[in-house]
């Protein structure tokens, strides 16, 4: 997977563990592995769905990338550039290029803080505009997301929480990035909004030519926004492949199971539909199973499954399973 | 006569803002055994028609305006509070969204379904514990009989929601009011849940009143649904025809808002533009006007429901079917 052309961003065995620390001395007594061994690469103008369940590390991922967290091992390639090891100046500069719209509208603005000044900073953080430019620049950020640009003396309790979400994209295109990592950008909303933003960050994906990473749970709206889609669980990825690729011929049990539960809006098709009743909970990530982690809840588990890890692998093109049923 | 009968129902809350109506007039029906579903966004007053229903409004600043409730022949808004506790945990009971806060954190799982035991069935400790080991099987807890002496924070979400469900069925209820019950849960729990719900459905015949703002759960259980939009019910149908054939242009819009599954390529999704109303002053007028695509000039005035094909309902004026074809 490596030099293949058109790829933006790489992901290559990236871990992040967070230790849990105990008693007085505050000794490391284990590891919460939050992300935990992940590979994967996002070709330039795509939108890469990731999703899984609370918990199992997506977010944490999603962080990781844009060097929120610094990860515990592994790298993370951005047009070819190193960034785990990168620092000062030069990480701030690549930062201009990666930005991060957040889940909760209602906390991820500050509320002393107007409209204007929170889509100016990042303006002002990376000296790019200044007074009558800056204020023309957010003006046109906020007609970009479709507000009203005489909003920018409001406050943000003065909008509502898709209003809100409008904002925060606002600020993220501040720079004119060309990299937007999306933490569940829709799941705090109403449904009727939700249509909305998407197709808002459809439309800006478009025109300015955005590669998206998509972080969420809701694997309808994920199958709906992106263009292949990477299937987490437990710290690792289960299953990479093209959005109908996934649907038609999920091959990791997991995959297949959440696919079998999420309900469709249409009573004629839940009528037949066959679900997948997965049993029990996801263990704790600072005691992950031995072999594969899915092996506690996997209805169709063999022995080895529960001995050794399989690979993440390539089993046609485009599609990766880790899966010992699977053979490629 | 239905098991569960609605009319009329009005709800405000007096606030310093001003009068909230949260519920304008709602009415419904739900027979034994049967599934309704009632479905909106936030704010639309699906929770508060059914907390008004069980005297669980806090008053003040709630206040039920009017509005008669009747289940076994007796009109639940006349009920004295001692009576509505009679019945309340007993005959219907509840099962809210958050399972976290909805448990009482310094009590086992025991103690806390067994209060209900012994309070409505009359049982003595050692056999409303017994009959709570019964009930966390049912619900599927594994090892129930070693569970039973944990406490809330030693269960995972999924278990938590299966306690409080065993709570609900504790007395056996005729009617089960289910309050986006897995909306905190995982898509893989939730749907354990619900798989677990209708079970027990079939097994004791329960009538259940299921409040969600998710159009796909919805299709998967309810018989019957609800959609309320600005404290009015807007549609009512069988779940069929409500999907097949929606009637009023807010349903149509919720419907093209969320995206299938099972949906092919790529389509772009039809969100309905704008916000919802303000309940603080509502217009005369239809709530839905200012966002709808189908506005006429009539809709000034606000349609009442009408029967517009058998079993379905709708509040508009226009009819959109015709429209559409």
């Amino acid at each position: 997977m490596a030099a293949q052309n058109g790829i933006l961003l790489e992901v290559k065995n990236l871990k992040m563990y967070f230790p849990i620390k105990r008693g007085v001395f505050q000794r490391r007594v284990g590891d919460i592995k939050a992300v935990d061994d992940v590979s994967f690469f996002i070709r330039r103008g795509e939108t890469f769905g990731l999703v899984g369940e609370s918990g199992c590390g997506k977010t944490t991922a999603g962080r990781c990338i844009l060097q929120l967290y610094r990860p515990t091992a592994g790298e993370v390639l951005f047009e070819g550039q190193e960034l785990t090891t990168m620092k000062g100046q030069k990480l701030r500069a690549m930062r201009r290029e990666m930005q991060m719209i957040f889940q909760d509208p209602y906390a991820s603005l500050n509320p002393r803080m107007t409209v204007g000044s929170i889509i100016g900073e990042p303006l002002e953080v990376h000296g790019t505009a200044k007074g009558k430019a800056k204020r023309e620049r957010v003006q046109e950020l906020l007609r970009v997301v479709g507000l009203n640009p005489y909003f920018v003396n409001r406050y943000p309790h003065e909008f509502s929480g898709g209003q809100r979400q409008r904002i925060g994209v606002a600020r993220a295109l501040a720079l004119n990035p060309s990299f937007i990592v999306a933490d569940e950008p829709i799941s705090a909303l109403d449904v009727s909004i939700q249509a909305q933003i998407i197709n808002m960050l459809e439309d800006l994906q478009e025109e300015l030519g955005l590669t998206f990473l998509f972080i969420a749970h809701d694997l309808s709206v994920v199958r709906h926004i992106s263009d292949r889609i990477a299937v987490m669980y437990l710290g690792k990825i289960f299953e990479i492949a093209d959005r109908d690729e996934l649907y038609k011929n999920p091959l990791q049990p997991y995959t297949q199971s959440l696919l079998s539960a999420v309900p469709i809006p249409d009573p004629v098709v839940e009528e037949t539909r066959k679900r997948i009743i997965l049993v029990g909970d996801v263990p704790s990530p600072a005691n992950p199973p031995v072999g594969c982690n899915f092996v506690t809840r996997c209805p169709v588990k063999m022995d080895i499954c529960e001995e050794q890890e399989p690979e993440f692998k390539e089993i046609s093109p485009d599609h990766w399973v880790a899966c010992w049923r699977v053979t490629g | 006569m239905a098991l569960l009968e609605v009319h009329g129902l009005n709800t405000r809350f007096y606030t310093d803002d001003g009068v909230v109506r949260a519920v304008n007039g709602v009415s419904w029906e739900v027979d034994e055994g049967e599934t309704l579903g009632i479905v909106g966004e936030s704010g639309c007053g699906k929770s508060v028609s059914v907390l008004s229903i069980l005297g669980l409004i806090p008053q003040p600043p709630g206040k039920i305006e009017s509005g008669e409730v009747f289940f076994e022949g007796k009109d639940l808004m006349q009920l004295s509070n001692d009576e509505m506790r009679a019945i309340r945990g007993n005959k219907i009971a509840m099962v809210f969204q958050d399972p976290m806060t909805s448990l009482n954190p310094v009590l086992t799982i025991n103690q806390q379904i067994s209060e209900a035991l012994m309070l409505h069935q009359g049982m003595n400790k050692k056999q409303a514990r017994e009959r709570t080991a019964e009930l966390l099987e049912l619900v599927q807890i594994p090892q129930a009989e070693d569970r039973l002496d944990d406490y809330p924070h030693q269960f995972s979400g999924g278990m938590r929601q299966r306690a409080m469900i065993a709570m609900a069925l504790s007395c056996i209820p005729q009617i089960l009011i289910a309050d986006e019950p897995t909306t905190a849960l995982d898509v893989t729990i939730q749907a354990q849940i619900i798989e677990l719900v209708k079970e027990l459905r079939d097994e004791i015949g329960m009538a259940i009143i299921w409040i969600t703002h998710d159009l796909g759960i919805i299709a998967g259980i309810a018989d019957r649904v609800a959609v309320m939009y600005a404290g009015f019910i807007i549609e009512s149908a069988d779940v069929k025809d409500l999907y097949g054939d929606p009637r009023h242009p807010y349903t149509l819009g919720l419907l093209g808002s969320v995206p299938r599954l099972d949906m092919g390529k790529k389509e772009k999704l039809t969100p309905i533009f704008g916000l919802p109303p303000d309940l603080i002053d509502l217009p005369s007028a239809c709530p839905f006007a200012p966002r709808c695509d189908y506005r006429i000039d009539r809709c000034a005035e606000r349609p009442e429901l009408r029967t517009l094909a058998p079993r379905h309902d709708a509040a508009c004026w226009v009819d959109i079917t015709k429209e559409r074809t």
